[in-house]
């Protein structure tokens, strides 16, 4: 038990940890473009027309894995973040600097499929809705935490402003969750819900869930490329990265 | 399979412009985002090689 504790502990070592990203990032690439594919063949040729939104409801194949990554990638961005502060470990201050640009990604993502769902739909792009509102501070609290971080120069101390900033975030994500609860809102309720069967075809839900899971594997994917970049660039005036190169 | 034409299919029962533009906007970014990841790695790749350049000459400059 020890001994594996001690093997976990060991990759949260940047000379550790950049090799075995390098590894890792094939693997991602791969199930990324095998869930998507399929993810796409379900959502175009498998999935039925809707009765009520016809063609147009297809949004819902990238709209809805963009906004849960957007919420997930937060959530895992605010994990490693507050551990970083923690136990003070390089490697989670990295991954959680590395996570912010993909978690934009995902943010804006998420606004503009939902603006372009909402013109057909509700007749406008935009409106002041509970779900919009709060996805915007989610995509403006990725800005500003890569901002912050941005504009500290030392990299320790950017590392615990950024981790209180994403801490103290974290409250928007139960917000955009339950704001189709809390609020009277135009944005329709979840379509997946934990404790009643899902209000949809089976095909949509399973080309739902593809696709979510392809985003997944590509955020995975692109945020070990980016942490590999950051641990050279932060780490460059040690030992192992001048050897790592050769 | 419900399409019956290639026609039908890119026309998306009147939503061409919504449906393309939301799975359009997340090629666009989803290609464009690796690609920037890759090129900083490249970058922090290129500045090491050249700082250890720098380094080798010098030492060669002080042994000599």
């Amino acid at each position: 038990m020890r001994q594996s504790i001690v093997q976990w502990f060991r990759f949260a070592s940047p000379q550790s940890f950049y090799p075995l990203a390098g590894r890792m990032i094939p693997w991602f690439w791969a199930a990324a473009i095998v869930f998507g594919i399929a993810g796409l063949w379900i959502s175009f040729f498998v999935a039925p027309t809707d009765a009520q939104q016809g063609e147009g409801y297809r949004i819902i194949f990238v709209h809805v894995p963009a906004s849960w990554m957007s919420m997930f990638i937060y959530l895992v961005m605010a994990f490693w973040a507050g551990l970083g502060l923690a136990l003070n470990t390089r490697v989670s201050a990295m991954m959680a600097q590395a996570l912010a640009p993909t978690g934009a990604l995902m943010a804006t993502l998420s606004l503009v499929t939902g603006s372009l769902w909402g013109k057909p739909m509700w007749g406008a792009w935009w409106v002041w809705d509970a779900r919009l509102t709060s996805e915007l501070i989610l995509l403006f609290l990725f800005l500003g935490f890569m901002a912050l971080q941005a504009a500290i120069d030392d990299p320790r101390r950017a590392d615990k402003a950024g981790a209180i900033l994403a801490l103290v975030g974290v409250v928007n994500i139960p917000i955009i969750y339950f704001s189709v609860k809390w609020w009277n809102t135009l944005h329709q309720g979840s379509t997946i819900n934990l404790n009643k069967a899902p209000s949809m075809a089976q095909t949509m839900l399973w080309g739902m869930l593809l696709m979510a899971l392809a985003f997944w594997m590509y955020s995975i994917a692109v945020a070990l490329m980016r942490v590999r970049a950051i641990i050279l660039e932060r780490e460059r005036n040690t030992e192992w990265v001048k050897h790592a190169l050769e | 399979m419900h399409w019956n034409s290639v026609g039908e299919f890119f026309a998306m029962g009147g939503y061409a412009l919504y449906v393309w533009g939301s799975f359009g906007a997340c090629a666009l970014l989803m290609i464009v985002e690796p690609f920037l990841a890759r090129r900083r790695l490249t970058q922090a790749r290129t500045i090491l090689a050249r700082e250890r350049l720098a380094d080798e000459l010098d030492l060669q400059q002080k042994n000599s």
